[in-house]
């Protein structure tokens, strides 16, 4: 049984945030979950994945984007269903189109929105503050601060998205995502899986004459939402002290960390809120004026922050209100205790109880341990064989996946990305603007997410350039999450597998190429077809990630290889063009490490001397 | 008992992150708060994996510079490049065995020498324990339990109070079965390496 199903209330799990809102959504009576993987937000579908392989009351997917996702489990909330829906806070913006309508329109069931925030960018494209999407849409926002609240917070969500009629944002950050802490077990309730649904097309059809109603229908939820926010019990508000700290999230743990260690518990106040949107606003009145200062604790964006000061003025207060520029307090990255506890000691006018840092001036320059594309990577394979057809001077829009490590050297093809699906459609743009040739680069699984509408266009407008789809059969990046194009047996799921080629004729791709990128020689022969084509062209590199092929069975055992260093003659092709993470320097040999090699051999194939072969037994 | 900060910093693949649950877990049984956080993201591959665990009365769940008390390394290199997590009463622990970087292989940084790294760490550490835990790992027989050995190496620290036992208990009960008895064997030999 999988362990969020444990039905004993009052039993202490140690559990991941993530499983921690997974069981909240499950304490709830959540029975419809969507999804598209994201860091830091990717196991909590993954455990909804693995339940809804146990049991026939819950229903999951992943759905082919956010957005998709959002309108799937609208459908289900309509119907009075309890879902939840997650995602990365970029995933939010693909998604913010249904978002901002679906405001409106309301929900029944309840909906709980589970947006994973990433600063410091650990595994992101920016670190936008989502908070503003709580701002934007005027739907209710949540933020708790450790992973006992984090389940409990998931749990009240649900009645109070029902008793407004409205979608919940849930926002967390990554550090909160990925903590694992004691949590206590509740009950776990039936869950309902049928609802019905009552048509009622003049509130939930959005042509103009209906939303002019239902935005200010959402005025007065919001209203409504703004009482709740003043009765959260997941607000606080501790010490009696002259000098205000207001902090929510993950940050207010650094805050009350601090006021411990600078002794500081009789001079401070601490108002950490759990409703992060609609504010407060009575609660922080009354928190202002009986202060006689307040500092704002907020990573990213000084929202909070600017909303207080507003809330001050609307009160008539002249207190000081300080939050970015105090200490360290910037607008860049992730927080931590020591920083926090820094600006806390300035704000308050005390020492600073930090260790000292050690003389570090003696330690040599240490090499980096950047990420690196996987021993056997099939990914590294493809880029040697477009480099080999394309040279390196050519322009490469990249996309989001494993294979943006194509980035680092040496391989070093990347040469564009903002988001998912980028590749296909800024490929289009490049390839009008400029002489040289242009091959763009996705994934699988990025492709089905958003590269089909760029490439629709490609087709439509004429435009001239190659897409290569690196096919690994799965989404890899996060976790080996399937995609609507993996194959369904070998994961022993129960769907239909819409086959990558079908999608890019579908397009009107005319010239479609299919290369294994193991076999190096016809792949490039294949290759130079694309470069002569006027057009689009299209190259599938269909070979299955190792890594996901060993977890699934489908790997086929191959014999690692060696390096017979009486035929090599050192040129080091090998290491120098693929820079396979099984290769390693022995003095001045090259030496493959045989339980890293998975025998994919792609480096025999390059090496001119044919010193590459099998391991002998 | 007095809080603990401890971090931990492997290289993607060498378990790190289940030593730091498995340590979690043990402090709960025993009803110490510990709060365990993990840098994930690519760090399956190849990169650096970092965990903190807070144990006792700490809310936060990361260790900023130079405050953690323990430091475990499951790697000579990635111990020296932690020094920056570390103050003058920080307690290391630290496997001698190198795991070389792919940007070494391909000339863009020198591999410090071992003997070096520790040389450094004890310079400005309170106490460095260094033992080749590969060796352990290979003697109970799976190179893969190095997370066990370091797991038992920071037990025998003493730093918190956490028995072999319940960590056994704890082992048990969360590892695999195929892996019990080479993972058990591990733990030990890792306590063993500090108590001597």
């Amino acid at each position: 049984m999988h362990p969020l199903l444990t039905n004993e209330p009052g039993k202490k799990m140690f559990l991941m945030g993530n499983e921690a809102i997974a069981r909240g959504a499950l304490e709830a009576g959540v029975s419809f979950a969507t999804c598209y993987p994201g860091t830091p937000s990717s196991e909590i579908p993954e455990q909804f994945f693995n339940i809804s392989r146990e049991i026939s009351d819950f229903y999951f997917e992943y759905s082919t984007n956010e957005k998709v996702a959002l309108e799937v489990a609208a459908g289900a909330a309509q119907c009075g269903i309890r879902c939840m829906v997650t995602m990365k806070h970029v995933g939010l913006n693909v998604a913010a189109d249904p978002l901002m309508t679906l405001a409106y329109t309301g929900v029944v069931g309840g909906m709980v929105i589970v947006n994973a925030d990433d600063p410091f960018m650990f595994s992101s494209q920016n670190e936008q503050d989502n908070r503003y999407y709580a701002r934007l849409s005027s739907l209710p926002m949540l933020e708790p601060s450790t992973v006992a609240e984090a389940k409990e917070v998931t749990k009240a969500a649900y009645d109070l998205s029902e008793e407004l009629k409205l979608p919940v944002i849930l926002r967390t950050t990554t550090r909160l995502n990925h903590t694992r802490a004691a949590v206590e077990l509740g009950t776990l309730p039936q869950r309902k899986t049928l609802g019905s649904f009552q048509k009622n097309p003049f509130n939930l059809v959005t042509v103009p004459a209906v939303s002019r109603k239902l935005h200010k229908d959402l005025l007065e939820k919001y209203q409504r939402a703004q009482e709740k926010a003043e009765q959260w019990p997941f607000n606080e508000c501790a010490g009696n002290g002259k000098i205000g700290l207001i902090s929510f999230g993950v940050c207010a743990t650094y805050v009350k960390d601090a006021i411990k260690d600078l002794g500081i518990a009789d001079q401070v106040k601490l108002l950490k809120l759990g409703f992060t949107w609609p504010l407060p606003k009575n609660l922080i009145t009354n928190f202002l004026k009986s202060v006689e200062k307040v500092l704002v604790v907020e990573e990213l964006e000084p929202v909070l922050e600017t909303d207080i000061k507003a809330i001050a003025q609307d009160a008539g207060l002249t207190i000081t209100i300080k939050g970015k520029g105090v200490g360290g307090f910037s607008r860049l990255y992730e927080y931590d205790p020591g920083l926090v506890r820094k600006a806390i000691a300035e704000f308050v006018g005390v020492p600073n109880k930090a260790p000292a840092p050690l003389d570090l001036s003696d330690v040599p320059p240490l090499p980096g341990r950047p990420p690196n594309l996987c021993a056997g990577c099939p990914h590294r394979a493809t880029y040697y064989e477009v480099k080999e057809v394309f040279g390196s001077d050519s322009v490469f829009p990249t996309d989001i996946g494993c294979y943006t490590l194509g980035l680092l050297p040496p391989i070093s093809m990347a040469d564009f990305l903002i988001c998912m699906g980028s590749s296909v459609s800024s490929g289009a743009g490049f390839s009008r603007c400029q002489p040289k040739k242009v091959v763009s680069f996705i994934g699988d699984s990025t492709f089905y997410h958003a590269g089909i509408t760029g490439l629709i266009d490609a087709v439509h407008n004429n435009h001239n350039f190659t897409l290569v789809i690196l096919d690994n059969g799965t989404t890899a990046m996060t976790g080996h999450q399937p995609h609507p194009g993996v194959n369904p047996e070998a994961l022993q799921i129960n769907r239909t597998r819409v086959v990558l080629e079908d999608v890019v004729r579908g397009c009107g791709v005319k010239d479609i190429h299919i290369i294994d990128p193991y076999k190096v020689k016809k792949s490039i022969e294949t290759l130079k077809k694309a470069y002569e084509y006027a057009g689009i062209s299209v190259v599938i590199a269909q070979q299955l990630c190792p890594l996901f092929a060993r977890a699934t069975k489908q790997l086929k055992r191959s014999r690692p290889f060696m390096i017979n260093h009486e035929k090599c003659k050192n040129h080091r092709l090998c290491l120098n063009k693929l820079a396979c993470p099984a290769m390693y320097l022995e003095g001045e040999r090259v030496q493959i490490d045989k339980n890293l090699c998975i025998g994919c051999a792609v480096c025999a194939q390059i090496c001119p001397e044919n010193a590459i072969v099998p391991l002998k037994e | 008992m007095q809080d603990k900060r401890v971090v931990m910093v492997a290289v993607g693949g060498q378990g790190n992150v289940l030593s730091a649950r498995l340590l979690g877990e043990a402090c709960m049984l025993m009803g110490i708060p510990a709060i365990v956080s993990e840098v994930h993201g690519m760090a399956q591959r190849g990169g650096i994996v970092e965990t903190s665990i807070n144990i006792g009365d700490i809310n936060s769940p990361i260790v900023s510079n130079n405050e953690a008390d323990v430091l475990v390394a499951f790697e000579p290199l990635e111990g020296l490049r932690a020094l920056n997590k570390c103050n003058k009463d920080t307690i290391a622990v630290v496997n001698t065995r190198p795991l070389p970087p792919f940007t070494v292989a391909v000339g863009q940084g020198v591999y410090p020498p071992v003997e070096k790294s520790l040389e450094l760490m004890k310079a400005k550490l309170k106490r460095v324990v260094a033992f080749d835990g590969m060796e352990l790992a290979e003697k109970a027989n799976n190179p893969l339990a190095l997370n066990m050995v370091m797991l038992g190496a920071f037990i025998g620290l003493n730093e918190i109070p956490i028995s072999l036992e319940v960590m056994k208990k704890v082992v048990s009960e969360r590892t695999k079965k195929q892996f019990l008895d080479s993972n058990l064997l591990a733990l030990e030999l890792g306590y063993q390496a500090i108590k001597g």
